[in-house]
């Protein structure tokens, strides 16, 4: 390998020049960041900078250069301009992480100029550091696209994925396609003018996917097991009757929709035993079998005149046993289903929808509403009280309006149940109570994976993701969940679903085949690896990788699958004996910065306080603050971190022994509704950090000196407040002790 | 600017010895200043107003409508009809669209009417005053004419009910609409900002069948008047103007208020502006003087 | 109870909405209603409404006849158009409640002592007898609405703003004789007598 030559790019532009001692940052980069060489230029981001910074590339060994050092404004500025391939390149953030933030006033301008000075220690430290990132050569590029599910979600899926020229696969448990949709008598309008139930349309979509060469469907059949990474997993078909073939696959698109609840556990709705009393699923059963002519009652084949549809059975609910949610369409089911009657039984068929709180979103749902009113419905704000059996149903009420208990007379009652996700286990589930009777849930894809069988959930059973920022993103990568099984939704928001997630399988088989990184770190080449001989076999970075990206060989060792790891460096972050590293992204290449910013001694009276923020929000808070002028102390120093998950503990440690007098940690929202771009990257980080006030005593420092915040990218004020309150601590309990 | 013609519809309590006869003069001064000319509908009738409903079914009442339309269709051919009064100008517009959207309503109308020996075509628009000041003649025409700017009176804008809801001046919204308080700008007062009861109701014609409920709405109205300092309101709907005016006695009486609080038209402070008399602004309507404008039309 | 009204009962059962679609004024809006209470909450008299209109709506729908038209709910519509205004629905709601105040009236189902029910009524008598309403007999017969002794009462305590009419001549005692009208008062008479015909026949004429 040839040496490291870095190569020190200083920009004048943006008042650059006006505000600092250029000639002084150029001395500095030679001498202290021991770059072999430093250039200037008026304005670097020009094509004429650009250009320049190219030619000292060219030549192979033989270049002029092999990093890149530019100090200019933030990296999250001019991205396009200073991309060179895969040589490293470092940013010195004088703008927005010096001037911007700075009074441009004499008195300043000597902690100005030594804030933009380390600043470019930092960035030549950390370009020596890294080496350049380059795909591993495990990537391989696989386009077919496995649909686990073939209801309305995964047809879409398969249908959307072929049409882009993927070929896919279909596994459906049961012996036919369609799911649940195929059930229903006719669905919610999805288009304008939203006034009448329409054709599901699901025949159409099952005979052209079965009409389709590229797509293969498995019926009756099952995963048994699934291995693997993206671009190449392999998994097993199994069929009920045993046999089992294996294919492989790029991505994986998981549509195994929901179920409905079961109300025979509410006895007020005298659901069991009663024939008349049935749910919204099988109001479309009966829809189906009237074939046209007027809807009959189960129990004894008699037309329906009076009909009660009763919402929010066992959902919206703080009960044991009820959901605490609610199916999002229930309402709009009912409406519809109202109308069956008003086409089917006539009119006259009294409809009646006992709802607490309607819900009919959208625009379309309003209207959908709008148009059952018309059509007569009548809509009773009500509490229900019982449902009474006998030849004629009684449902007993309150009425909310009018404030009196009342009940009406029906030959039918129809539940409005809600919805809960045919997930498989939750790898992540709390261990049962010793007394706890545990439902033994199916797996639905059996992954061959260190961390559990199936997709991690969230709330309730449904897949987690990313809900703000990458939704279709599940916590294993190249899996993507769509439809029910992610949130309850209806069948027009499950097409759209469908289709996202088919494009983002999509994207990840191509990705994978690159051997880049899926969200967020889009195109990232880097690659965790270890160094076998310091690893103890802990197996901490096998347990708190967010996405189950490391398994595991016989001996305890990690084995990373690289195209299932999102590169946020959590592992890394939990490793005790450092010996995990990217390329571009280790203990080193922060470690190196943080020991080459100057640190005065005591009696400079110039604390040092090292703020390690996230990439994904905080940075860009603080660059955006900067934008504000918001003024941020001149004694902090910002290094960007992939993800808090990432945070060597030795970082935090070594800056105490090296003199600074206060860390400040910023990384994103970490509770159930978190923002962490890795999931869990930022709660790993704190409950590592949770111990840090011990270590610091030991030391005879004051645990105050390390604090750890959770900001969002729209803490503009809030994140150099953040800092800013540490350099007020700092004054108060005084200087580190630790200054050489 | 070309002399405009309506179609007018003066209204039962412009007539001659009612209650709004004072609105119909000063309209008169603003619309001659103005070179507006009002073409009385020959004969027309009450419209009912807004409590006819006890006694009158819809369509007896559109019939009064009806009838007023189609008599200006008739004799003032072409002519856009104007209305001084909220109510008025409220029914004869709302029946017109009720029949334009009601084809069987519209026929039975026209039966009713061809008893009269009339019929309506149903094609003419129905303005307000305020409409035809605003949008056809605007700011700028209407304070041109001004010749003696009401400087230093403080006043505030009682839009009320029925000239604002639900049909309202275009671009202005139903809970604070400003034209009131631009048009006593354009004649050189000071509106009151914010006036916090711009859009209450009086009560209307409940102020005669519901006086102690009415009393206590119309007490609101003055009262935030005067904590928005002003001298007196400026409003455009007769019924407004006396429920507002008359009672103030009364409200004193029963609440021990001091309300002496001068309810004027637009058009009185507009002839006045314009430099008219203080009778033929008609002043000499208030029953609680408006002090200030009689000054400056003194002058 | 009146023969109409019996006849509408019998006619249309328990269906109060369907009747009232058939026969109150913009009545087919009841059932848009989505019981949101923005109606309720903009009424300058809300306080005063024995039901808002957001629950007459309901007990509309609900079937409760005799309590909507016997109430006097109805009879506190100032004609704001404030509802109207806000309705997020668009329902014409100072219409309806006018429609459904007529209605009980016509089938005898009004409160008798309502004093805007008697208002009303007096006012539409005016107006009708010579096409123009005559303020002064207006407020004379408001003023002994309520029997000869009530009005004497009524009347002293508006002698003062009758006074303060008077001398701004807002108030004419000549409207006592004859006052205004129109001039072509029998065309004005067969024209409303027709009108009302048409309009009886459209709600008892469409018995079966």
């Amino acid at each position: 390998m040839a040496d490291i030559k870095i190569g020190a790019y200083i920009c004048k532009g943006c008042g650059l020049q006006d505000r600092l001692d250029i000639s002084q940052l150029e001395m500095t980069a030679t001498r202290d960041g021991k770059a072999v060489f430093a250039k200037t230029h008026d304005m670097l981001c020009s094509q004429e900078g650009v250009d320049m910074i190219k030619a000292d590339l060219q030549g192979g060994d033989d270049a002029a250069a092999n990093r890149v050092m530019i100090a200019a404004c933030s990296r999250r500025a001019k991205v396009e301009a200073f991309a060179f391939g895969n040589t490293p390149t470092i940013r010195a953030n004088l703008r927005e992480g010096v001037i911007w933030v700075r009074p441009d006033e004499d008195e300043h301008k000597e902690t100005t100029q030594e804030m933009a000075d380390d600043y470019i220690r930092m960035g030549c430290a950390e370009a020596k550091a890294q080496e350049p990132a380059e795909a591993s050569a495990e990537q391989q590029l696989d386009k077919h696209i496995l649909v686990v599910g073939g209801g309305y979600t995964g047809l879409t899926a398969a249908i959307e994925a072929e049409a882009a020229g993927y070929p896919v696969t279909i596994v459906e448990k049961a012996a036919q396609l369609g799911g649940m949709t195929a059930q229903l008598y006719k669905k919610i309008p999805s288009c304008s003018p939203y006034a009448d139930p329409q054709d599901t349309g699901i025949d159409a979509m099952i005979k052209s996917v079965e009409d389709n060469a590229n797509i293969t469907v498995h019926l009756n059949s099952t995963l048994t097991r699934t291995s693997g990474a993206p671009g190449r997993f392999a998994a097993d078909i199994s069929t009920e009757s045993g046999s089992t073939t294996t294919e492989n696959f790029g991505a994986i698109v998981q549509a195994s929709g929901q179920k409905l609840y079961d109300p025979s556990g509410l006895s007020q709705y005298a659901y069991s035993g009663n024939a008349d009393v049935i749910t919204n699923l099988e109001m479309e059963a009966l829809a189906k079998a009237a074939d046209g002519g007027p809807i009959k009652r189960p129990s004894d084949g008699k037309e329906v005149k009076s009909v009660a549809f009763v919402q929010n059975v066992g959902q919206c609910s703080d009960e044991e046993d009820q959901l605490s949610y609610h199916s999002g369409w229930g309402d709009v089911v009912a409406i519809k289903q109202a109308m069956y009657f008003k086409d089917l039984n006539g009119s006259d068929c009294d409809t009646t929808i006992m709802f607490d709180n309607l819900r009919t979103p959208g625009a379309g749902g309003e209207d959908f509403y709008r148009s059952g009113q018309r059509k007569g419905i009548t809509f009773t704000k009500a509490d229900i009280t019982e449902v009474i059996a006998g030849n004629e149903l009684e449902v007993k009420f309150k009425d909310q309006i009018l404030d009196n208990d009342t009940s009406m007379q029906c030959d039918l009652v129809v539940l409005d149940v809600g919805t809960l996700p045919n997930s498989g286990p939750d790898p992540y589930a709390p261990a049962a109570e010793e007394d706890e009777v545990v439902v033994n849930v199916d797996s639905i894809l059996n992954l061959d994976y260190r961390q559990g069988t199936d997709l991690p959930h969230l709330k309730h059973g449904f897949t987690d993701s990313h809900f703000i920022c990458f939704p279709y993103e599940t916590r294993r990568t190249g899996i993507y969940a769509a439809g029910p099984v992610r949130r309850p939704m209806d069948l027009a928001q499950a097409r759209d679903d469908a289709a996202g997630a088919a494009m983002k399988a999509i994207q990840e088989a191509e990705n994978a085949g690159k051997g880049m990184a899926a969200h967020p770190r889009v195109g990232d080449l880097s690659f965790p690896s270890f160094r076998k001989e310091g690893c103890t076999q802990c197996k901490r970075c096998t347990v708190e990788c967010p996405f189950g990206a490391i398994n595991e060989d016989e001996e305890g060792y990690p084995v990373y699958n690289e195209s299932r790891c999102r590169r946020c460096g959590t592992c890394m972050g939990a490793c005790p004996v450092r010996v995990i590293s990217f390329k571009n992204y280790s203990v080193e290449t922060v470690g190196q910065q943080i020991k080459n910013v100057d640190v005065p001694d005591e009696f400079d009276e110039k604390p040092r306080i090292l703020v390690l923020a996230c990439e994904n929000d905080a940075y860009p808070a603080l660059d955006m603050a900067a934008m504000n002028g918001t003024e941020i102390t001149p004694w902090a120093r910002v290094i960007p971190v992939r993800c808090l998950g990432s945070i060597s503990l030795s970082w935090v440690t070594d800056s105490m022994n090296n003199g600074y007098d206060g860390v400040v940690l910023m990384g994103c929202r970490r509770d159930d509704d978190y923002q962490c771009h890795f999931v869990k990257g930022s709660a790993m980080a704190a409950e590592r950090m949770s111990k840090v006030g011990d270590t610091l005593s030991t030391l005879n420092l004051e645990p105050e000196r390390v604090v750890i915040h959770e900001v969002a990218i729209t803490d503009i004020q809030r994140a150099p407040q953040l800092i800013n309150d540490m350099a007020e601590t700092v004054d108060k309990i005084g200087m580190s002790p630790f200054k050489f | 600017m070309a002399k405009k013609e309506y179609s007018f519809y003066p209204g039962c309590s412009s007539q001659k010895g009612a209650s709004s006869s004072n609105y119909l003069n000063s309209v008169n001064t603003m619309c001659e200043e103005l070179d507006i000319t009002l073409n009385h509908i020959p004969d027309w009738n009450c419209c009912s107003a807004s409590i006819g409903y006890a006694g009158g079914g819809e369509l007896p009442r559109l019939a009064l409508s009806a009838r007023n339309i189609a008599l200006s269709e008739e004799h003032n051919p072409g002519q856009e009809i104007v209305a001084t009064c909220a109510a008025c100008w409220l029914a004869t517009r709302e029946s017109s669209e009720r029949l334009n959207e009601d084809n069987s309503l519209m026929a039975e109308a026209n039966e009713a009417l061809a008893e009269a020996g009339l019929k309506l075509k149903n094609e003419t628009p129905i303005k307000h005053m305020v409409e035809v000041l605003i949008e056809d003649l605007g700011y700028e025409e209407i304070g041109s004419k001004v010749k003696k700017p009401l400087e230093g009176i403080k006043i505030a804008g009682y839009v009320g009910c029925q000239t604002n809801r639900p049909f309202g001046i275009a671009g202005e919204s139903f809970e604070n609409p400003k034209y009131l308080d631009k048009l006593v700008e354009t004649m050189g007062a000071d509106p009151v900002e914010n006036y916090d009861k711009k859009v209450q109701c009086c009560g209307g014609a409940l102020a005669f069948s519901e006086p102690d409920k009415s009393q206590n709405m119309i007490k609101g109205i003055i009262e935030a008047a005067y904590d928005g300092g002003a001298d007196m309101i400026v409003t455009p709907c007769p019924v407004c103007q006396m429920n507002v005016e008359v009672y103030q006695d009364q409200i004193n009486a029963t609440h021990g208020t001091k309300f002496k609080m001068p309810v004027v038209y637009y058009s009185t402070l507009m002839s006045v502006a314009y430099g008219r008399s203080a009778k033929d602004s008609a002043l000499d309507g208030q029953v609680i003087p408006a002090k200030q404008l009689q000054e400056i039309a003194d002058k | 109870m009146t023969e109409l009204n019996a006849a509408m009962v019998e006619r249309y059962r328990s269906n109060f909405l369907k009747e009232v679609e058939a026969n109150v004024e913009e009545g087919e809006w009841v059932k848009m209603c989505m019981q949101c209470g923005v109606c309720a909450g903009s009424c300058p008299l809300g306080n005063a409404w024995e039901h808002t209109p957001q629950k007459i709506f309901m007990m509309v729908r609900a079937g409760e006849r005799e309590a909507v038209l016997n109430s006097d709910a109805m009879w506190m519509c100032t004609s704001c158009y404030n509802c109207i205004a806000r309705c997020p629905r668009g329902l014409p709601i100072t219409h309806i409640m006018h429609g459904l105040a007529h209605y009980a009236k016509r089938m005898g189902l009004a409160p008798k002592e309502q004093p805007t029910a008697k208002f009303a009524q007096l006012f539409w008598d005016n107006l009708v007898k010579k096409g123009r309403v005559n303020e002064l007999k207006l407020g004379i017969s408001l003023y002994f609405m309520n029997g000869f002794s009530e009005g004497i009462k009524t009347s002293l305590k508006m002698k003062d703003i009758g006074l303060g009419m008077l001398k701004t001549k807002r108030m004419s005692p000549m409207e006592m004789l004859g006052g205004h009208g129109v001039k072509d008062s029998a065309g004005f008479q067969k024209m409303l007598k027709k009108a009302q015909e048409l309009e009886d026949k459209r709600i008892s004429g469409s018995t079966d």
